[in-house]
C-alpha cells in the first residue's frame, strides 16, 4: 500500500479521497490554484501545493505541474477524482513515465473507451447491445448530417471525448443540425480539447441506468449493481439511487455481465462504469466512464463497500478482496446533487460567496467541497454538496432523502434545492416512475417559491425588531418609544415583487405585528420563533438590508428599504444585453449598425464550460457592442445596446 | 443602600390615588396622540400627495430605527392662538442618528404652512439651546413658510426671536456642534438661511425651494416671472449656486443621505462620569400611580417615589436625619450617578443648608444633580425670619445656580414660589425641566392666593367702615382659585413652555435617563460657587 498520495483534484471529491486515504494511513497531498487558496479541500490535506492560476488549463489540468508536485512532496501515486485529467490516457501515460501510479486504470483501457466511436467499435465486437448511431473517424459536417438522418430524428450530438453532459446537443430536426453541431464542436473543444463528435439516436423515454464494475491486476472483474441516473436536467444527472426501482434481478445479471465483459473487452483495472440506456426490458451500451463516479456513494450505501479504499488497494497491486457471489446488496439509497445554481434562469450557476451553509450531517452523509464562507466561483463545477441517504427499502431512504433536504439552509448563491425536494415529492418519483425526460415534463417543479406565509414574514420582521447584544446606553433602546405616544416601530420588507408594510408594537414578550388586517404575537425563540403561541423551527439571517427565512429547507429573501438608493427613473428602452453570469465571450455576431429582430443570438458567452446564446430582447438597431471574442465579462455587464 | 417601601397597593386610597392618575395621564396620552397627528386631514392629505413624507415619518426615517425619540414641549402653543398649532407646527427633540445624540428641529407644513408663531420660535430657540448646552449636534428638516406675518412683532425684532436661530447656528458651529439641514420643502425669506448657515445641507429635487424673496415678491419687486423651482430648486442649488451640497430624489433619499453625513462628524461620546451596570428598580415605577395622592395638600414619603426611579431602589441617602423636610443622597439610573434632591416637606433652614451641603459635593464630585420638586415653599414666621432663614435660603439657590453639572428637574407635585428657586426652575437652567401632569406650578398656591387677597381686601373694606360678608369674600375668592388653577395647570405652562414637556410619572425613569445620557455627550467643567452669605 501508499504511504502517500497526491489527489489531481479539488472540491468535494478531493475531500472524499483525503477522508479514506486518511483512514487507511496514508499521507494526502493537495494541490490547488489561486482561487483555491483557501479551499476546503486544501485545508484538509496533510501537504498542499500551488500549481497555477484559477482556470483549470492553467492549474487542475496542468499534468507537469502535478507530476512536478509528485516528485517535490515524494507522493506515490496519484488520485485524478473525476473530471479534470481522471480520463486522460496522456497524463496516465506521464505518471507512468514519471514513476507515479495513476490510480485508475491503464491508459490503454482509458483510450479505447476514450473515442466514443472507437469504444463501440469494440463493444459490438464483445457483443454488448448498441444503439443505432454513427461513431466514425470522418468529421465533415455533411456526413455528420448525413448520417443524422440515416439514423432519424431525434438525434444526439456528443463529445467523442465526453462525459457530464458537456457538449451534447439533441437536434430535433434537420434544418437545426449545423448550428447546433457547431456549438457542440465548441463545447467540446474548450472543455475536452478534442473537437469531434459521435452521433446517436436519441430515445424520448429513456432511462440512464449505468453499472459499476471493479477489476484487479490479477484478473479479477466484477459488478457491483447499478445506480438509476435517469433524473438528469440538461443531461446533467440531478438526483441519483442504487439499486434502480423495478430492475429485475436477471436484468441486473445481465446488465452485469455485459459490463464486465465491456470492462474485459479493454483490459480494464480498477473503478468503472458503464452507462446503459434502458427502456423497457431492453438496454444498449452507452459509453464507459473509466474514472470514479460523481454518485458512487449510492453504491457504497447499498454494497457497504468504500470504492476509493478498492482503488487504492487495486492501484497497489492487491487483489480484490471478494468475489462476484460475495457482493451483497442492503437496502436502497439516494443521492441528491446540491447546485449553487438558479432553476429559475434555466440552470445559469450562481457564483458569490456562501454565506451561510448547513448541511443535514445528521441525517443523511454528505460529501462536500466547501464550508460556510467559501465562495463558488464561475471556473469550476458549482456543485455545493451530495446528499446520500440509504434505508432499508426505497421508501425509507425516499423519506429521508426529503428529511435531509428539508433541513439544508444555503444563502449565498441561488441553489437547485427546491428542484430537488421536488423531484423527492413528485409522486412519480416517489412511484419509481423515473426517465430522462422526468424533469422536462415537469414544469411546475422549476416554478418559483410560493409567497411568503404569515410566519416567514413574522420571522423576518423579529429579525429587524430584536436588538443584537444589548447595549449600556438608554439611546440604543430599540422598542420605538416616544414620549407618551404609544410605542411602535414600522417594518418595511419585500420579498420579490410583494412589499410588506409592518406596524410593530413591543408587548412583554416579543411584539404585536400587523399588517394587511392581522395582527400576530411574535417572539423570538431558540432555534425559531414563536407566533400566537405556536413555536416554529426556523433560522434567520440578517445581512445589511436582507433577511433570509429558512423554513424547511425553503429560502425566502426579504429586503428593507435602501434609503441612499431612490427609486431611479426606469431607464429608457430595454435594448441592453447585460451579462447574466461572469463569463467569457466565444463570439459576437452581430456588428453595429446591424438590424437584429427579437430572439436573434447576439453574444455566446461561455461560463463554468457551458455556453450561453445572449438573444436581442427586441427588434432593432445594434448601437454599440462593448465586448469582443476573448473577453471576460463580469456579471451584469453591459454587452450590447440596441436602439429599437 | 436599598430603600424600603412602605407602600401597600390594596390600601384603597392607594387604588383610588392610581385611579384618578390613570385618568390624568390618559387624557395627556389622548391630548398628545391628537397632536401628533399635526395637521388637520386635509393639509396631510395634500402634503402626501406631493410624495412628502409627514414630519414624524421623516423623523422615523432619519433616526437609527426603533431608538427613542424624546419629544420636547408636545404641548407648546396649546389653546394659545384661538385655533389649533399642534405643537407649535414645529417638532423638535432628541433622537439617535447613526449612533449619536442629535437634536431634531423639524418644520410641519401641515400646520399653517410650517410658518413661524411666537411659541414656534420659542421652541426651535429652546432646541437649539439643549442642543448648544449638551454638545449635540442639530438637524433641520426644514418645511417651513418662514415668519407667520399676522404675529411678526412678536416673531421677528426681539433678542429671542427669528434671528437669534441664525446667530445660534453660527455660535454652535463655532463650537464644533454640527449644523445639518435638509431642505425638504419651503424655505423661505429668512428660512433660507438655515440651510445657508449649516455646517452641510441637503436639498430634495423638485420638492426643495431656497430664496430670499419668492416668485411673488420677485415679480412685485423687479417684475420678473419665474418659478420656484427655476428661483430656488434643488438642481439650481446643488449645481449652480452652491447653496445645498447634496441634492436627493426624494424624502427617504434626503433623510439617508443626513444619516450618512452624521457619520462622518468623527465625535465620540466620552462620559465623565463612572457608569455602570443598568439595574431595574426593585419596585415597579407603575406604582407612583398610587403613591401620589389625589389631594395635593396630603403628604407622602419622597422615597417611595425614588425607589421607583433609580437603579435597583438603591439610595445612598446624605444626612438623613438633618434638616429632614429635604432629602438629599446619591443614586444611579441606567447604571449613571446622579445626586438626588427631593422635597419631604416645607423647606426650613436646616434643609436649605443640607441642599446647598449636598449640592456642593455633587459639583465637587462632578455628579449630574437631579431635583424633584414638590414645594410650597419656605417657612414663614417671626421664629425663622430671626433665625436667618432668607440668607440660609439665599445659600441654596447660590449653590444650585452656580454647581456646573448638568441639572435635571421634575415638578412632581406643586411648585410654589421660592421653592421653586430653590429646587431648581426654569430660571436656574437645568439642562431639562419636566412636569408630571399632576403638578402645579405657580408664585403661591391657589387658595393662599384667595386667602392673601381676600385679606387685603377685608382690611380695605372694614378700613372704610364697610363690612364683609362670607359669601361676598367666597365670590371674590373663587375666580382668583379658578385663575391659579388653570395658569398653574400643566397644559398651560407646557403652552408657554415654562418646561421641556409633560411626562407621565412612570416613564420618569426613562427620560431622566435619556436626558443624563445626552447631558453626558458635553463636557462637565470645574464649579466656582458665589459667595455663601454666612
Amino acid at each position: 500500500m501508499f504511504s502517500k498520495i497526491l489527489i489531481a483534484n479539488r472540491g468535494e471529491i478531493a475531500c472524499r479521497v483525503i477522508r479514506t486515504a486518511r483512514q487507511l494511513g496514508i499521507a494526502t497531498v493537495a494541490v490547488y490554484s489561486d482561487a483555491d487558496a483557501h479551499s476546503m479541500h486544501v485545508a484538509m490535506a496533510d501537504e498542499a501545493y500551488h500549481i497555477g492560476a484559477a482556470p483549470a488549463r492553467e492549474s487542475y489540468l496542468r499534468a507537469d505541474a502535478i507530476l512536478d508536485v509528485c516528485k517535490r512532496a515524494g507522493a506515490q501515486a496519484v488520485h485524478p477524482g473525476y473530471g479534470f485529467l481522471s480520463e486522460n490516457a496522456a497524463f496516465a501515460d506521464a505518471c507512468a513515465e514519471a514513476g507515479v501510479v495513476f490510480i485508475g486504470p491503464p491508459a490503454s483501457s482509458i483510450r479505447a473507451m476514450g473515442g466514443k466511436s472507437e469504444a463501440k467499435a469494440l463493444m459490438q465486437q464483445a457483443g454488448v447491445p448498441l444503439v443505432p448511431g454513427y461513431h466514425g473517424e470522418d468529421q465533415s459536417p455533411e456526413l455528420l448530417e448525413y448520417e443524422a438522418g440515416r439514423i432519424g430524428y431525434p438525434v444526439l450530438i456528443k463529445a467523442s471525448a465526453g462525459g457530464g453532459g458537456k457538449g451534447m446537443r439533441v437536434v430535433r430536426e434537420a434544418a437545426d443540425f449545423a448550428a447546433e453541431l457547431a456549438g457542440a464542436k465548441r463545447e467540446a473543444l474548450s472543455s475536452f480539447g478534442d473537437e469531434r463528435v459521435l452521433i446517436e439516436r436519441y430515445l424520448t423515454h429513456p432511462r440512464h441506468v449505468e453499472i459499476q464494475v471493479f477489476a484487479d491486476s490479477h484478473g479479477a472483474c466484477l459488478y457491483l449493481a447499478e445506480r438509476d441516473c435517469s433524473v438528469q436536467r440538461r443531461h446533467q444527472k440531478v438526483i441519483e439511487e442504487a439499486p434502480a426501482p423495478g430492475l429485475s434481478a436477471e436484468m441486473r445479471r445481465a446488465m452485469g455481465e455485459a459490463a464486465v465483459a465491456a470492462a474485459r473487452a479493454v483490459g480494464y483495472v480498477g473503478a468503472g462504469t458503464v452507462e446503459f440506456i434502458v427502456e423497457g426490458d431492453s438496454f444498449a451500451f452507452m459509453e464507459m466512464n473509466t474514472r470514479l463516479q460523481v454518485e458512487h456513494p449510492v453504491t457504497e450505501a447499498i454494497t457497504g463497500l468504500d470504492l476509493v479504499e478498492w482503488q487504492l488497494r487495486v492501484a497497489s497491486g492487491e487483489a480484490l478482496p471478494i468475489t462476484q457471489d460475495q457482493v451483497q446488496l442492503n437496502g436502497h439509497a439516494f443521492e441528491a446533487r446540491l447546485y449553487a445554481e438558479d432553476p429559475l434562469r434555466n440552470f445559469l450557476p450562481s457564483v458569490g460567496r456562501l454565506v451561510h451553509l448547513v448541511l443535514p450531517e445528521d441525517r443523511a452523509r454528505i460529501d462536500a467541497g466547501v464550508r460556510s464562507g467559501d465562495e463558488i466561483t464561475a471556473f469550476y463545477d458549482p456543485m455545493i454538496a451530495k446528499i446520500i441517504t440509504h434505508g432499508p427499502d426505497r421508501a425509507v431512504a425516499l423519506h429521508r432523502l426529503e428529511r435531509a433536504l428539508a433541513a439544508c439552509e444555503v444563502v449565498g448563491v441561488q441553489t437547485n434545492l427546491g428542484l430537488l425536494r421536488g423531484i423527492a415529492a413528485e409522486p412519480a418519483f416517489a412511484a419509481g416512475d423515473v426517465e430522462t425526460g422526468f424533469i422536462g415534463a415537469r414544469p411546475h417543479l422549476l416554478e418559483a417559491a410560493a409567497a411568503p406565509d404569515p410566519v416567514a414574514v413574522a420571522a423576518a420582521a423579529l429579525a429587524i425588531l430584536v436588538p443584537g447584544a444589548a447595549q449600556a446606553d438608554p439611546w440604543a433602546a430599540q422598542d420605538g418609544w416616544q414620549l407618551n405616544l404609544p410605542s411602535q416601530r414600522r417594518v418595511s420588507l419585500t420579498c420579490g415583487d410583494v412589499s410588506f408594510d409592518i406596524m410593530a408594537t413591543p408587548g412583554i414578550h416579543g411584539w404585536a405585528l400587523t399588517w394587511e388586517g392581522q395582527t400576530v404575537r411574535a417572539e423570538s425563540v431558540e432555534g425559531g420563533v414563536r407566533i400566537d403561541g405556536v413555536r416554529h423551527r426556523l433560522t434567520v439571517l440578517r445581512d445589511g438590508l436582507s433577511v433570509v427565512v429558512i423554513r424547511d429547507g425553503v429560502n425566502l429573501v426579504f429586503v428593507l428599504p435602501d434609503l441612499l438608493s431612490p427609486p431611479k427613473a426606469a431607464h429608457a428602452g430595454s435594448g441592453r444585453v447585460l451579462a447574466p453570469i461572469p463569463g467569457r465571450v466565444v463570439s459576437v455576431l452581430v456588428n453595429a449598425g446591424d438590424s437584429v429582430t427579437q430572439g436573434q443570438t447576439l453574444v455566446v458567452l461561455e461560463a463554468m464550460k457551458m455556453e450561453l446564446a445572449l438573444t436581442a430582447p427586441q427588434d432593432g438597431v445594434v448601437r454599440m457592442i462593448n465586448v469582443a471574442a476573448g473577453d471576460m465579462v463580469s456579471d451584469g455587464a453591459e454587452l450590447v445596446e440596441l436602439a429599437s | 443602600m436599598r430603600l424600603v417601601s412602605h407602600y401597600n397597593p390594596r390600601d384603597p386610597a392607594a387604588a383610588a390615588n392610581a385611579e384618578v392618575m390613570r385618568e390624568i395621564v390618559a387624557d395627556l396620552r389622548a391630548k398628545t396622540e391628537r397632536i401628533a397627528l399635526g395637521g388637520n386631514e386635509i393639509s396631510r392629505n395634500r402634503h402626501t400627495a406631493r410624495g412628502k413624507l409627514l414630519p414624524r415619518d421623516r423623523i422615523a426615517n432619519l433616526l437609527d430605527p426603533g431608538t427613542p425619540f424624546l419629544e420636547f414641549s408636545a404641548f407648546a402653543a396649546y389653546g394659545m392662538y384661538g385655533e389649533d398649532i399642534p405643537a407649535a407646527g414645529v417638532i423638535t427633540g432628541i433622537g439617535r442618528v447613526a449612533g449619536r445624540e442629535c437634536v431634531i428641529v423639524c418644520n410641519d407644513a401641515t400646520v399653517k404652512g410650517g410658518t413661524y408663531f411666537p411659541l414656534t420660535v420659542k421652541k426651535h430657540v429652546r432646541a437649539q439651546e439643549i442642543a448648544q448646552q449638551n454638545n449635540l449636534p442639530c438637524i433641520y428638516l426644514v418645511d417651513s413658510g418662514g415668519a407667520n406675518l399676522p404675529n411678526q412683532d412678536e416673531v421677528f425684532p426681539d433678542r429671542d426671536h427669528f434671528g437669534r436661530i441664525f446667530y445660534n447656528q453660527a455660535n454652535m458651529s463655532a463650537a464644533g456642534i454640527a449644523q445639518i439641514a435638509v431642505v425638504m420643502g419651503s424655505c423661505t425669506a429668512g428660512g433660507a438661511y438655515v440651510p445657508a448657515m449649516s455646517d452641510e445641507s441637503i436639498i430634495v429635487r423638485n420638492q426643495g425651494t431656497i430664496f430670499l424673496g419668492g416668485p411673488p415678491l420677485v415679480k412685485a419687486a423687479t417684475g420678473e416671472v419665474v418659478t420656484a423651482e427655476a428661483l430656488g430648486g434643488g438642481d439650481l442649488h446643488a449645481r449652480t449656486s452652491g447653496v445645498v451640497d447634496h441634492l436627493a430624489e426624494n424624502d427617504g433619499h434626503a433623510l439617508g443621505i443626513a444619516r450618512r453625513i452624521v457619520r462622518t462628524l468623527n465625535r465620540t461620546k466620552r462620559p465623565e462620569v463612572e457608569i455602570i451596570a443598568a439595574r431595574p428598580p426593585a419596585y415597579d415605577p407603575a406604582e407612583i400611580y398610587g403613591i401620589i395622592p389625589s389631594d395635593r395638600r396630603k403628604p407622602f414619603d419622597v422615597r417611595e417615589v425614588i425607589a421607583r426611579i433609580v437603579d435597583a431602589s438603591e439610595f445612598d441617602e446624605f444626612k438623613a436625619n438633618y434638616g429632614t423636610t429635604l432629602v438629599t443622597g446619591f443614586a444611579h439610573i441606567e447604571g449613571m450617578p446622579v445626586g438626588i434632591v427631593a422635597n419631604n416637606g416645607i423647606l426650613f433652614s436646616e434643609s436649605a443648608l443640607k441642599g446647598a451641603h449636598f449640592v456642593e459635593l455633587c459639583g465637587q464630585r462632578k455628579i449630574p444633580l437631579v431635583f424633584l420638586q414638590n414645594i410650597t415653599g419656605f417657612m414663614v414666621g417671626s421664629k425663622y425670619e430671626a433665625g436667618g432663614i432668607a440668607k440660609d435660603g439665599a445659600k441654596f439657590v447660590t449653590a444650585v445656580s452656580t454647581v456646573a453639572v448638568p441639572k435635571f428637574t421634575v415638578v412632581i407635585g406643586g411648585s410654589f414660589g421660592a421653592g421653586n428657586y430653590g429646587m431648581c426652575g426654569r430660571a436656574f437652567s437645568p439642562r431639562f425641566l419636566w412636569m408630571w401632569p399632576n403638578a402645579r406650578i405657580s408664585v403661591m398656591g391657589g387658595e393662599q392666593a384667595a386667602s392673601v387677597l381676600a385679606t387685603l381686601r377685608r382690611d380695605a373694606i372694614e378700613a372704610k367702615g364697610g363690612a364683609w360678608s362670607a359669601e361676598d369674600e367666597e365670590a371674590f375668592k373663587n375666580p382668583i382659585r379658578a385663575q391659579y388653577e388653570t395658569q398653574g395647570h400643566p397644559y398651560y405652562a407646557s403652552a408657554r413652555l415654562w418646561d421641556d414637556g409633560i411626562i407621565d410619572p412612570a416613564d420618569t425613569r426613562r427620560v431622566l435617563a435619556l436626558g443624563l445620557s445626552a447631558a453626558l455627550n458635553a463636557p462637565i467643567p470645574e464649579t466656582t460657587f458665589g459667595v455663601f452669605r454666612m
